[in-house]
């Protein structure tokens, strides 16, 4: 029976996960036009439902240009180098508790948070692999980029999900989802905060998208592509977004868990609707805020998210060896420094270049 | 207030504007088919209005054509004190809507359009001919160049009247 276990969610995660990412899309230009004071693609279909698909047909009936001095083999396999990780991810999520009916792939591995942390970081080679292949000068200046963003906001991201290793002491995704009798978002706020900044830069959205800026360098590194390679990309890249908001569900949100019990107890449909929400916060900063340049990028990451980050981790490994369990009350205490440290933070460090007066 | 500025207030104060941009209804955008926007009754439209009644055929217009896009044939005689035009051809194609015609008609003959919706399939159906140069209920004259009918208009601020939302 393990073959049919692995052939049944292989089969659901292929096919859930490109029908999420359509629903998403829809959403994304849907809730950003409402944003943005206009009205999205309203045309195919009813409120415009019918749109990724028009998109997704368009795509793949054009036609495959691949440029002449770029590297083909390297063209075409930097597509699959992206978007397989993305797929991955979903590969240790948890959807239910144990003895739900769907639990997901493999959602006990015991390193399976460190898992996600390792196989999320290959997208990036895949990207540059985009860029080499393509032999233009913006997709590789947009690899640089993405490279130098990915190492960066790497470290404050694994840091604040080391706050949460500690906080449950273990790795694995269900045992995490276990260990939150209170959410993390509630009893670690910075490590929230951190989290999912550093995500958000992780997935080059629009605070962060330096590497696909299309007023500086037209589309990034997928400016060679397109057809059902272009079409991978856009995938992959929904995909990672619906793939970190699914971890930052699972680790900050309580994952399957009803909230405070209540409610049907389907695990699946409480982590959608978990994902969900997360997406439209990513959603709501994307409307909102402009991108920032390369040198606030940078000391964003490393004098903001990168020293707060470390005095999560030191405060957490405190609390745990003080009061082991971490018992509920310790959220207030966690929320006032998150708040302090914040505001404390952001008028301490100094962004270096630049024409801002600091 | 200023003091937190430099604190992240400004991050909270654009993601509660478009928080409530959110949940208002915005409707700036027009949709075209279904909705359009009032144009200005002074508009130089893309368009001729040509009104058989007051024409002499006197062919200023023609001569005036930087693009030499009139064409105007009168009959040879006079009938009733007054040259009949036979052929008033305008090519639309070519016209580039600079109102000079109209500024150059001296019998108020010409006047430019309001409409904008003039595009056509084939080059052929833009050289527009005398019978549907007339003014008719989706022709009408704007008050360019025509003080007259300009001093009857309300005055306004915008190009655009009164209605500045969409109309269904």
């Amino acid at each position: 029976m393990d073959w049919l276990h692995w052939l049944f969610y292989v089969g659901v995660i292929l096919g859930a996960v490109p029908v999420m990412v359509m629903a998403f899309i829809w959403l994304e230009r849907r809730g950003l036009g409402r944003l943005q004071l206009r009205p999205g693609p309203n045309r195919a279909g009813p409120f415009g439902i019918l749109q990724p698909v028009a998109d997704a047909i368009k795509v793949l009936t054009k036609e495959d240009i691949v440029p002449v001095a770029g590297d083909h083999w390297v063209h075409f396999v930097a597509p699959l180098v992206v978007f397989a990780p993305a797929m991955l991810v979903f590969t240790v999520i948890p959807f239910q508790e144990d003895g739900g009916l769907v639990r997901g792939l493999v959602p006990d591995l015991n390193i399976g948070i460190l898992y996600i942390v390792a196989v999320s970081s290959i997208s990036t080679v895949g990207v540059f692999m985009a860029a080499w292949g393509s032999n233009n000068k913006y997709s590789l200046i947009s690899a640089f980029r993405s490279m130098a963003q990915v190492v960066s906001y790497e470290i404050p991201l694994a840091l604040a999900i080391l706050g949460v290793v500690l906080a449950a002491g273990t790795m694995s995704l269900t045992g995490i989802v276990q260990a939150q009798a209170v959410p993390f978002i509630v009893m670690q706020p910075l490590g929230f905060i951190i989290f999912f900044i550093a995500a958000t830069a992780e997935l080059n959205r629009t605070p962060f998208d330096l590497m696909e800026a299309e007023s500086e360098m037209v589309a990034g590194y997928h400016i060679e592509y397109s057809g059902m390679k272009f079409a991978l990309f856009y995938l992959a890249e929904y995909a990672y977004t619906v793939g970190i908001s699914a971890i930052a569900a699972t680790l900050f949100l309580g994952g399957w868990k009803a909230p405070w019990g209540v409610g049907p107890q389907v695990g699946v449909l409480w982590l959608v609707v978990k994902i969900l929400l997360v997406f439209m916060v990513i959603l709501w900063i994307r409307g909102t805020f402009p991108r920032v340049r390369v040198d606030q990028l940078m000391g964003f990451a490393w004098k903001f998210l990168f020293p707060l980050s470390l005095i999560n981790i030191f405060i957490i490994a405190a609390e745990s060896l003080a009061w082991p369990g971490l018992p509920w009350w310790l959220l207030f205490p966690n929320t006032a420094i998150a708040l302090v440290l914040v505001v404390v933070w952001s008028g301490l460090f100094r962004l270096g270049g630049g024409r801002v007066q600091v | 207030m200023s003091r937190f500025d430099r604190f992240g207030l400004g991050l909270a104060k654009g993601l509660a504007l478009t928080g409530k941009t959110l949940f208002s209804r915005p409707n700036i955008t027009v949709q075209y088919p279904e909705q359009r926007l009032d144009v200005s009754r002074r508009l130089r439209g893309p368009e001729l209005i040509w009104v058989s009644l007051k024409c002499t055929g006197c062919a200023t217009c023609a001569k005036s054509c930087p693009q030499g896009s009139i064409q105007l044939v009168t009959s040879p005689e006079l009938v009733d004190n007054k040259y009949q035009v036979e052929e008033f051809l305008v090519d639309h194609g070519r016209c580039m809507f600079c109102g000079l015609c109209v500024e150059a008609c001296p019998f108020d003959a010409l006047y430019m359009g309001r409409g904008y919706e003039r595009a056509a399939y084939r080059r052929g159906d833009l050289i527009l001919p005398k019978e549907k140069l007339q003014m008719s209920a989706d022709r009408k004259p704007s008050a360019y160049c025509r003080p007259e009918m300009e001093a009857e208009l309300p005055l306004q601020t915008l190009l655009v009247y009164g209605q500045t939302r969409a109309k269904r």
